[in-house]
């Protein structure tokens, strides 16, 4: 049995919603019957074991399991009251509208510049094109560092600064929502330091999903934490209650540290 | 005295000796066996510099074929080579390219996929000869194009597409996936993530590969043959319908004649016919390299 709190949505809409969600690879039931509120302008966090299903499942909040051919998705995403995986639905404006940013920092092989351009350009946002530019890598907390060299290629920044790098690309095509998955897990500890002090910015404007494998990470920086296990989302509420009072013997088994 | 106090560098054992023996052996029978490849080019080259040298010069590629040692030279065999291959690589190289992005970003994966996947490795391995007896009956007799220009270009652009597009499939799966969630994640279409992203990064190796396969079908003289190239031509190409030779077939001609100037002449051919190619591979080089600075 999985517990789910109540979610104190402040009277507005909640930015998404799954609902009795399911993911199946082949005959692997990755994701199993998860329902999910997503309260707008917060962070919600998703933690559990490898191979709990966390990242399917994020990936299910802006139809990235659509581009692997054995991902099968059952249930609903309901996103302003229509559901993303509506026949009607393009994934293409799906995906400009939930942004994502990966685990490991994959700047396009171009410049700095043209790595941030790429989105509003493809999504024929073309219209200030530098001050887009220019504010989603002060968005990103980047622009201080690059604004002299943006036409230098994006590999010549450290890791760091690449993954903020893809985080000003997510922002500058306008996402309603910004899915990170472990985003901060191939950097260190200074790196890391600053990209959760953006995402604490970031909340103003943005509803944000992130996937983290570290319970410091979700405890800091999350205001509603999802533990799933084994593809069931097993406990669901505020993060200081999933972390100081959990209702589920297996949330506090985990939260403690004593597996996973 | 114990093992562990024996000062290093003493009593080496016999086993000890053969592997060390053995492994000295093994690096120089490998050394042998490249030397061997290496030495079989160097003596063919200085061979045919030998022979060809003092009948290269500028008459030589600006005189067309004649029964006069003297007078001959390779101006048709080059004018239809170079015809030929630009009309094989005008062919080959956007079906080629396109044939790869469609197998690997928008073909489903399904036995039909694996079927075309498995007949495209199957037919890059085909004999030439059977392309050009293929080109002959479909170009040459049924679409009427004749002992033609065409016809050549046609056949070999056929024969090299399967390597070309294999080439590409793997310069296409070698862009990491990241890149194309990155591109995808950001609300770029499939055609977007190709054009923008997948190409771009994957061109360098699908040049490499069509270099690979032109210097292939500029030797190439079975199939040609079969669609009418002639070994004896005295005028060059001017249109798509004009016959044509080409340098393979315009050597073996004057090596199969007893005399032995135009054995001198071959060799003089086969040095065109390198310098030929060392320039094509030079012009992809280049082009390669300024794709992969543009990073």
């Amino acid at each position: 049995m999985s517990t789910t709190y109540d979610i104190d949505l402040a009277g507005r809409e909640p930015a998404l919603e799954a609902i009795d969600l399911s993911v199946y690879y082949g005959d692997t039931h990755a994701v199993q019957d998860v329902s999910l509120t997503v309260p707008s302008n917060k962070v919600v966090a998703l933690i559990g074991p490898s191979g709990c299903g966390k990242s399917t499942l994020l990936r299910c909040f802006n139809r990235m399991n659509d581009l692997i051919g054995s991902a099968r998705v059952e249930g609903r995403v309901d996103f302003h009251g229509q559901n993303l995986y509506d026949d009607a639905i393009d994934p293409v404006e799906v995906r400009r509208r939930v942004g994502m940013v990966f685990q490991k920092p994959n700047p396009f092989p171009k410049s700095i510049y043209d790595n941030v351009a790429f989105g509003p350009r493809v999504n024929g946002l073309k219209d200030d094109l530098d001050a887009t530019v220019e504010q989603s890598l002060r968005s990103a907390a980047l622009w201080d560092e690059v604004s002299d060299r943006l036409t230098d290629s994006a590999y010549a920044l450290s890791g760091g600064q690449q993954q903020r790098l893809c985080i000003a690309r997510t922002l500058a095509v306008k996402p309603e929502i910004v899915l990170m998955d472990e985003p901060a897990s191939a950097l260190d500890p200074i790196a890391t330091q600053k990209i959760e002090e953006l995402i604490y910015e970031l909340k103003k404007e943005y509803t944000i999903v992130i996937v983290t494998h570290n319970m410091q990470q979700a405890a800091r920086i999350s205001d509603y934490t999802a533990f799933l296990y084994m593809g069931q989302l097993i406990e669901y509420g505020p993060t200081e209650t999933i972390f100081t009072n959990p209702r589920e013997e297996r949330t506090e088994a985990y939260v403690t540290g004593r597996f996973g | 005295m114990s093992e562990a106090n024996r000062p290093l560098g003493t009593g080496e054992s016999t086993f000890d000796r053969r592997r060390r023996l053995m492994g000295r052996a093994f690096a120089w029978l490998c050394g042998l066996a490249t030397s061997v490849g290496v030495a079989a080019l160097a003596v063919l080259l200085v061979d045919l510099l030998i022979d060809g040298l003092p009948r290269l010069n500028y008459a030589f590629l600006t005189s067309f074929a004649s029964r006069f040692p003297e007078r001959a030279g390779v101006k048709a065999a080059l004018a239809g080579s170079v015809w030929i291959l630009g009309l094989t690589t005008l062919i080959a190289f956007p079906l080629s390219v396109a044939a790869a992005i469609y197998l690997e970003e928008y073909a489903p994966r399904g036995w039909v996929t694996k079927a075309i996947q498995t007949n495209i490795a199957n037919l890059a391995g085909v004999p030439s000869i059977v392309y050009g007896i293929l080109g002959l009956a479909l170009f040459v007799r049924a679409l009427g194009l004749g002992r033609s220009v065409i016809s050549g270009a046609l056949t070999l652009a056929l024969l090299i597409m399967p390597v070309i597009i294999m080439a590409a499939q793997e310069a296409i799966r070698a862009v990491p996936s990241t890149i194309r969630e990155a591109a995808y994640g950001l609300g770029a279409t499939r055609w977007q993530v190709v054009s923008y992203q997948v190409l771009p990064m994957a061109l360098p190796g699908i040049l490499t590969g069509t270099i690979l396969a032109l210097s292939r079908a500029v030797g190439e003289s079975a199939p040609l043959i079969m669609v009418g190239a002639v070994g004896f031509l005295a005028f060059t190409p001017k249109g798509l319908s004009d016959q044509f030779t080409v340098l393979p077939l315009q050597i073996y001609n004057w090596v199969s004649r007893p005399q032995d100037e135009f054995r001198e002449l071959a060799a003089a051919g086969i040095l065109v016919l390198l310098a030929l190619l060392l320039s094509m591979n030079a012009v992809a080089i280049v082009m390669r390299n300024r794709a992969q600075a543009q990073r």
